[in-house]
């Protein structure tokens, strides 16, 4: 079965590249572990039919999100970060909440039903192009939100700037 | 379309043959592409040469026609220097990225009705996701090499990248309005109701906004900073060698060609021509991308070097808002008309 | 075809490797990639009730998610680079000037 066969290794590789990329001592091999990480959950999303969230999710988080860190990555001190400590001091901790987690969550799952199915079926988002259904329900039924995102945008830029600016007194 | 879907149905002798016409056009359309790639190297120099009265490479072979191959094997044969203080796998995927990146593109361009290699629905989407890749081969590059030059080259070909990437997004979002896809094939059929078959006439600003930021993508003179041989000896490939070199210079290439493609796709009518040309049905295509090549070496040859803020500038306070404009404009007009 | 289940396991192993980046790094950068890792796992499984429920509801939520990230690691890198302007460290553990 080609379909399970696809999901197998995307999803292996998927949980592997994610572990690589907290576990690298050097933050910029963590960075291009993430890029090829982002590359394989687009490819999970085009399994989904999701092509247009696959092509964002390339451009917003590998082609701007991830080069923003790069450039803040370049500009600390790298050659101190490649011998300090990686973990903090209980770190068995951290990792034994997290499996909790795990814990709590699969267990969780075996009681998941789910809700009613709604109108989009394949068939119908192949008929109008997964692009064009998304902006329909993006334009209309959730306008506000849409508004209010970008309003979110528009804080985030200045607040970086004002951050991140040098001070001109002092 | 979803390709995977389709290629997934169990047992049928389609899937096979599906699969082989994709591989035989995937290397057809490679290796056309490889040969454009170097001679538009020697277009370059000769076309250059004559625009500074002189005659540009003339030894190898008549006119120097066989440049171009002598390059590729000097370039493959010569020894691969890697820096000590390198970090080496970055090092050595960089190149790979930038290729990588300036390749995949090809895919989704139709040469002509009907051949293209993956014809999906967000083709435009796509090309815009991998040229925004293109700045990780050339910000690793840099930083990987451990030299000021090359680092140097690399951030400010990273900045130039990413803010020039935004009004390049933002011009061809009036063609997916006026075409109502993102899928190349359909764009190109939506520009035949137009003057000319083109996009350009209703669509002029945007198309300026796209010529301006593709230059600038591309890393092309006036916009070429990340390598400005005078300040930077070569940017953020000094410390590369041999055919690693190689790999950012037909990277640099691939994507000039890409971009012209796509502004062909997009504004000036994709395989479409004022008269249908018998039995070479890519013939426009190819006539507008060397025209289109050639507008590059010419603003190459005619304009200086740009100073950063200058280009700066330019990208965040003039295209822009220009590419803002032509956005509104298009919708007013669509819902007038 | 794929059971829904295994997308679920899926997203949920992102989600707590995730989680556990963020609780035992010390480097911030790394802190901050661990919650985008955490968002992607949350997108995962958005995209596949989306396709499962046949509810296109699913993949506008991932479209904000994917919006607020941006601008979430917008503002966090320039905290980060005020941080590092003041105290010259990227480690979260050394930035304790508020610790009584």
């Amino acid at each position: 079965m080609m379909a399970e066969g696809i999901f197998i290794y995307l999803a292996a590789a998927i949980v592997i590249l994610s572990v690589l990329v907290i576990t690298r001592s050097n933050p910029v091999h963590s960075m291009i572990t993430m890029l090829v990480l982002f590359f394989h959950i687009a490819a999970l999303y085009v399994t989904l039919n999701a092509e247009f969230l696959a092509a964002i999710q390339v451009i917003v988080y590998a082609g701007a999100i991830l080069v923003l860190f790069l450039f803040v990555v370049l500009l600390l001190n790298l050659k101190e970060e490649m011998v300090a400590r990686r973990y903090i001091g209980p770190w068995p901790l951290g990792v034994l909440a997290a499996l909790g987690l795990l814990v709590v969550i699969v267990l969780s799952l075996k009681s998941f039903i789910p809700g009613p199915s709604g109108v989009f079926t394949t068939e119908v988002v192949r008929a109008e192009t997964n692009t064009k259904v998304l902006g329909q329900i993006l334009f209309t039924e959730y306008l506000y939100p849409f508004e209010v995102v970008s309003m979110i945008l528009l804080v985030a830029i200045i607040g970086a700037i004002v951050l991140a600016k040098k001070r001109l007194r002092n | 379309m979803n390709f995977l879907e389709a290629a997934m149905q169990p047992g049928s002798v389609d899937f096979l043959y599906n699969i082989a016409i994709i591989v035989i056009k995937i290397l057809v359309v490679f290796g056309v592409i490889m040969l454009h790639v170097a001679y538009a190297t020697y277009f370059e120099r000769k076309t250059i040469g004559h625009m500074q009265v002189r005659l540009g490479p003339m030894r190898v072979g008549p006119h120097g026609l066989l440049q171009p191959i002598a390059d590729g094997i000097k370039l493959f044969f010569k020894e691969d220097i890697i820096p000590a203080q390198s970090d080496k796998p970055v090092f050595f995927v960089a190149p790979v990225i930038s290729l990588v990146a300036a390749l995949t593109s090809l895919a989704v361009i139709p040469f002509f009705d009907g051949f293209v290699i993956a014809d999906i629905n967000v083709g435009l989407l796509f090309v815009l996701a991998m040229s925004s890749l293109g700045s990780y081969g050339i910000i690793l590059a840099g930083w990987s090499s451990n030299s000021k030059y090359s680092f140097l080259g690399g951030l400010r070909s990273a900045a130039q990248i990413i803010s020039y990437e935004i009004a390049m997004g933002l011009s061809l979002v009036g063609v997916m309005m006026l075409s109502g896809s993102m899928n190349l094939t359909e764009i190109v059929k939506a520009q035949e109701h137009y003057p000319l078959g083109m996009f350009l006439f209703p669509q002029l600003i945007a198309c300026f906004v796209y010529t301006i930021s593709v230059i600038a993508e591309t890393n092309r003179a006036p916009f070429d900073l990340p390598e400005a041989e005078s300040e930077l000896v070569a940017g953020y490939f000094v410390e590369y060698s041999g055919m690693r070199y190689g790999l950012f210079f037909i990277a640099e290439y691939t994507a000039m060609i890409i971009m012209a493609s796509i502004g062909i796709v997009c504004f000036l009518g994709g395989w479409n021509g004022p008269f249908e040309i018998p039995y070479v049905p890519f013939a426009w295509f190819f006539l507008k991308l060397y025209l289109l090549i050639f507008v590059y070496y010419w603003i190459r040859a005619t304009l200086p070097r740009y100073r950063y803020d200058h280009l700066m500038d330019l990208g965040w306070k003039v295209l822009i808002p220009l590419a803002l404009l032509n956005i509104v404009v298009t919708g007013i007009v669509k819902v007038l008309l | 075809m794929v059971p829904l289940h295994w997308y679920l396991l899926l997203s949920s192993a992102v989600f707590v490797v995730g989680v556990a980046g963020f609780l035992t790094r010390r480097n911030i950068i790394i802190m901050f990639m661990s919650i985008e890792l955490m968002l992607n796992a949350v997108n995962i499984s958005l995209v596949s009730f989306s396709r499962y429920l046949s509810d296109m509801r699913g993949q506008v939520l991932v479209f904000f998610v994917i919006a607020v990230a941006a601008a979430e690691a917008a503002i966090g890198l320039a905290i980060i680079i005020a941080l590092f302007r003041n105290k010259a460290t990227a480690h979260v553990d050394e930035a304790n000037e508020m610790k009584g």
